[in-house]
């Protein structure tokens, strides 16, 4: 796919989605486009289906109804042009790999089975972890690292793939206050050096500080592309979890709502 | 130990146990790693119905034994993949059906059965050279294949969303690997049996892990452990008098329980 063609194609765009699990619809009548060069954060509760959402981008899971494409494809053929961070809750944190193979991974794809990794592979390998500050632990074992040093491993394997978008579950979860600034930090440069960003967080005191605009989602999507936390975003969305919203924000009415879903 | 190099059978079943480590320490590195020593444990034990069932017909109970243990490692992986709830008691139900239907036949067979035990505990000192035979093709055969796909392999075993979201033909992989522990589980079976056969396969496997950087560098270090394992095993039980397959694993055993004690005792040790 050349740019030019890509450019006028969003690199999400979901019109009307409804999916779940077991015939009950987690994420209903959700419409999203991703344009180049956007960096979304979208907030929501657990069970909200942010992850849903994100597996149906990846088309790791069917839509009942509506429609996603990924750069105007099916997700099954466009999401080899999407890196993917996932939750850092899926990974055995004592599986006995190198930083750099676990890097690496980001450059399989069917074309490349019984082909070895070239030094071109290589040359992108190292390049990624230094956009992540991580190119000294190349050789490293993945467990002798921090939690935070371990999210920006994942990060480097989805951008050694070389995506038009990153796609990222909560990628702050389990790590400090320090490593979570640096980490946005390094998601801010990447999206500044021509990377989409879309991330999902429960956290949005963090987010709000580095996104381009926020959304939240708890089943429905409260998103129009716009940075602020609208007033009636918060109204129509209240049943985000309070204490999410409420933190440092100017609605602490909100706390007054007992609405939680955990 | 040139004396006991002097039998033919003690030959031949060090032979045995050196071509058994090469399957065991490469395929064992990928069960532990992609946490499917259960499913081997059910595609062992299923595969004794296919020895009940080739004594019954008078056919070589290894012809049935590969051909129970095929049909379970497909069967268990085809549940493993597909079943939304709890494969593991569709695996364990298999297991014991297997097991059954294997005693019922051998109920069945009129005569002696002494040779059905050596299917259950192993009898490493019986290996005939064809046994020899058919354990190099198998470990060819499983060596090639995980060559072939040795960073998809690695890449599934550490994260098998990401590699569906690279496209990986990730279900191939799964029934090529389960398929490849059916194969490695027949030929274990000869030396330990297969009611031990889980731990040879899982505990090189997992002394590697515990000290390791690297799946290659486990496999290789599996590999030779599990050489230890049996040929120390073999010499112990030649020495005492005792059945080697048992003998083999409590060797292997102690050496996991020594391993778990040095890492515990020594948690900032690197990892190589």
């Amino acid at each position: 796919m050349t740019t030019q063609e890509t450019k006028n194609v969003p690199l999400v765009d979901i019109q009307h989605l409804y999916a779940g699990y077991n015939g009950e619809d987690v994420l209903k009548d959700i419409s999203l486009t991703v344009q180049p060069e956007d960096f979304i954060g979208l907030i929501g509760p657990n069970g909200g289906g942010k992850t849903t959402l994100l597996k149906v981008i990846l088309g790791l899971l069917k839509p009942r109804k509506g429609t996603v494409r990924v750069m105007g494809l099916s997700p099954e053929q466009g999401r080899r042009f999407i890196g993917y961070v996932p939750q850092y809750t899926v990974f055995d944190s004592d599986f006995p790999i190198r930083v750099r193979d676990v890097v690496r991974m980001g450059r399989l794809s069917p074309k490349r089975l019984f082909k070895p990794y070239t030094a071109a592979d290589d040359a992108v390998v190292a390049a990624r972890l230094d956009w992540v500050e991580l190119g000294d632990l190349a050789d490293r074992s993945l467990k002798e690292l921090s939690g935070g040093q371990r999210q920006r491993v994942y990060i480097a394997r989805a951008l050694a793939s070389e995506p038009q978008l990153l796609l990222l579950d909560e990628p702050t979860i389990s790590v400090d206050a320090e490593a979570r600034a640096h980490i946005f930090d390094l998601l801010h440069e990447i999206n500044l050096r021509g990377v989409t960003i879309l991330l999902i967080s429960h956290d949005l005191n963090v987010i709000s500080r580095y996104v381009k605009s926020i959304g939240c989602l708890n089943r429905t999507l409260y998103y129009h592309g716009e940075k602020q936390v609208t007033a009636e975003m918060l109204q129509q969305g209240y049943n985000c979890p309070v204490d999410l919203i409420a933190h440092g924000l100017p609605h602490r009415v909100l706390a007054e709502h007992e609405e939680h879903r955990s | 130990m040139s004396g006991i190099l002097s039998y033919g059978f003690m030959r031949n079943a060090l032979a045995a146990g050196v071509l058994v480590s090469l399957a065991c320490g490469v395929i064992g590195t990928l069960v532990v790693l992609k946490r499917m020593v259960f499913i081997s444990g059910g595609v062992a034990h299923t595969a004794y119905g296919g020895i009940g069932l080739a004594f019954y017909f008078g056919v070589n109970p290894l012809l049935g034994a590969l051909a129970f243990s095929l049909g379970a490692s497909l069967l268990m992986g085809w549940a493993q993949r597909t079943t939304r709830q709890r494969p593991d008691t569709l695996i364990g139900v298999m297991w014991a059906i297997g097991m059954a239907i294997g005693i019922i036949f051998a109920d069945l067979t009129p005569g002696y059965k002494a040779d059905l035990m050596s299917y259950l505990f192993g009898s490493i000192l019986a290996v005939t050279p064809t046994d020899l035979w058919l354990m190099l093709i198998v470990d060819v055969i499983v060596i090639a294949v995980v060559v072939l796909f040795y960073k998809e392999f690695q890449a599934t075993a550490f994260d098998e969303s990401f590699a569906r979201t690279r496209n990986l033909p990730v279900n191939f992989l799964y029934i090529l690997l389960v398929t490849m522990i059916g194969l490695a589980v027949v030929m274990l079976m000869r030396v330990v049996g297969l009611i031990m056969i889980i731990a040879l396969l899982t505990i090189p496997a997992a002394i590697g892990s515990l000290f390791l950087k690297s799946m290659d560098k486990i496999m290789w270090l599996a590999t030779g452990l599990s050489v230890v394992f049996t040929i120390g095993g073999l010499l112990l039980s030649y020495a005492f008098n005792l059945t080697s397959g048992a003998t083999i694993i409590l060797v292997a055993g102690m050496a996991y329980l020594i391993a778990l004690l040095v890492r515990r005792l020594c948690q900032r040790c690197p990892v190589e």
